[in-house]
């Protein structure tokens, strides 16, 4: 088939991988706003997007900068009281992996990107460069960072 | 380093998705779709007495109906193909289509009373299915005797065509279409599903 993908199959095919970098990236209370408006814009530019597009790298892209928007929006109208990251941390606790998590969130912001978007999301470093700027390799050798990052912190981590 | 690729199904668990997290995502954005005009194409599928029928509509309309046999995916990417590749599960948008579809199955409806999109068919094949529209419930009608009232008797096995590319069977009952001899002829859903609907209508 040349043409097109029906968008539904785009949505079955990346909505789990993109709902898991949004709740990376911002945390699950965001997450699902991003998701949200991650696939609305999608679906409105899918018309025009090549047919040999890599959708999935199209996808993290978006979400990428919808992530930003958010989290301007939020320091924009943020109140200094008690952190989110109490929230987080009630909905991460249904999750077998706590101890994964937990590290990947403690990771300097950088890592955590290079770490999610190549190893989450399947990006190739040129295009995880793309989004953080920067070169491939700098983008490498940050995933290389984090990944170390985490087997020091997380030495459950069977890699 | 090397890494292998099991760090990638290590963060998949850290991150579990539930499929009702998934479910309430995508009732989320065919509302929103629907709001910024740019749900193209909305489906559904439903049970029906002869097997699963896969249900589109565009904003002008029900655009075309699909038996198992015609292989939903390849349908719903040749709407993709030929309509618009926004096309969203949209099950909320295709109530009143379904609706109709089952008080038809259970006898008590007779005509439909929908909104159709004939983008999918055109040209003599169109007129043809205007034609087969006008064939009443319980009533049956030729090739030939629809050839003739096309204006072209010669046209018999265009009729066929007309009814095997039928986008919206059932609804533009091509079902009630036989041979001059009455024997059944073809059928898009399959003869077992032209049968079910001839005895469903003789039925009432």
């Amino acid at each position: 088939m040349s043409d097109k993908r029906p968008f539904d199959a785009v949505v079955a095919e990346h909505g789990a991988t993109v709902l898991r970098v949004c709740r990376v990236v911002l945390g699950p209370v965001d997450a699902d706003d991003a998701w949200s408006e991650t696939f609305l814009a999608a679906l409105k530019a899918y018309p025009a997007l090549p047919a040999d597009a890599n959708v999935e790298a199209w996808l993290v892209t978006i979400a990428h900068r919808k992530a930003i928007d958010i989290t301007r929006a939020r320091a924009r109208r943020a109140v200094p009281v008690a952190d989110p990251p109490d929230a987080a941390k009630a909905v991460d606790a249904q999750s077998r992996d706590l101890d994964l998590a937990d590290a990947v969130a403690r990771l300097p912001h950088k890592q955590k990107r290079a770490v999610v978007y190549h190893y989450l999301a399947g990006l190739p470093y040129a295009e995880v460069a793309a989004l953080m700027g920067g070169t491939a390799e700098a983008a490498r050798r940050a995933a290389a960072d984090g990944v170390h990052a985490l087997r020091e912190n997380y030495p459950g981590l069977s890699i | 380093m090397n890494v292998p690729d099991s760090l990638t199904g290590e963060l998949a668990r850290a991150y579990p998705v539930d499929d009702a997290d998934l479910a309430r995502l995508h009732r989320q954005l065919t509302a929103a779709a629907a709001d910024a005009g740019v749900l193209d194409v909305a489906y559904r599928t439903v049970d029906s007495l002869v097997g699963p029928l896969l249900l589109a509509a565009t904003d002008a309309g029900l655009v075309r109906i699909a038996f198992a046999v015609e292989d939903h995916d390849k349908v719903l990417q040749g709407l993709a193909d030929r309509v618009s590749p926004r096309v969203l599960a949209a099950p909320e948008r295709l109530d009143v289509v379904a609706r109709e579809l089952e008080e038809y199955f259970s006898g008590r409806r007779h005509e439909f009373d929908l909104a159709l999109d004939w983008r999918l068919s055109a040209g003599f094949r169109r007129e043809i299915l205007g034609h087969i529209r006008d064939i009443g419930y319980g009533h049956t009608a030729t090739y030939a005797s629809l050839a003739r009232e096309a204006g072209n008797p010669k046209a018999v096995r265009a009729v066929g065509g007309a009814c095997a590319t039928n986008p919206l069977p059932v609804v533009v009952p091509c079902h009630r279409v036989l041979r001059t001899d009455g024997t059944l002829g073809g059928y898009v859903g399959g003869l077992d599903a032209k049968r079910a609907l001839l005895g469903l209508e003789a039925a009432a």
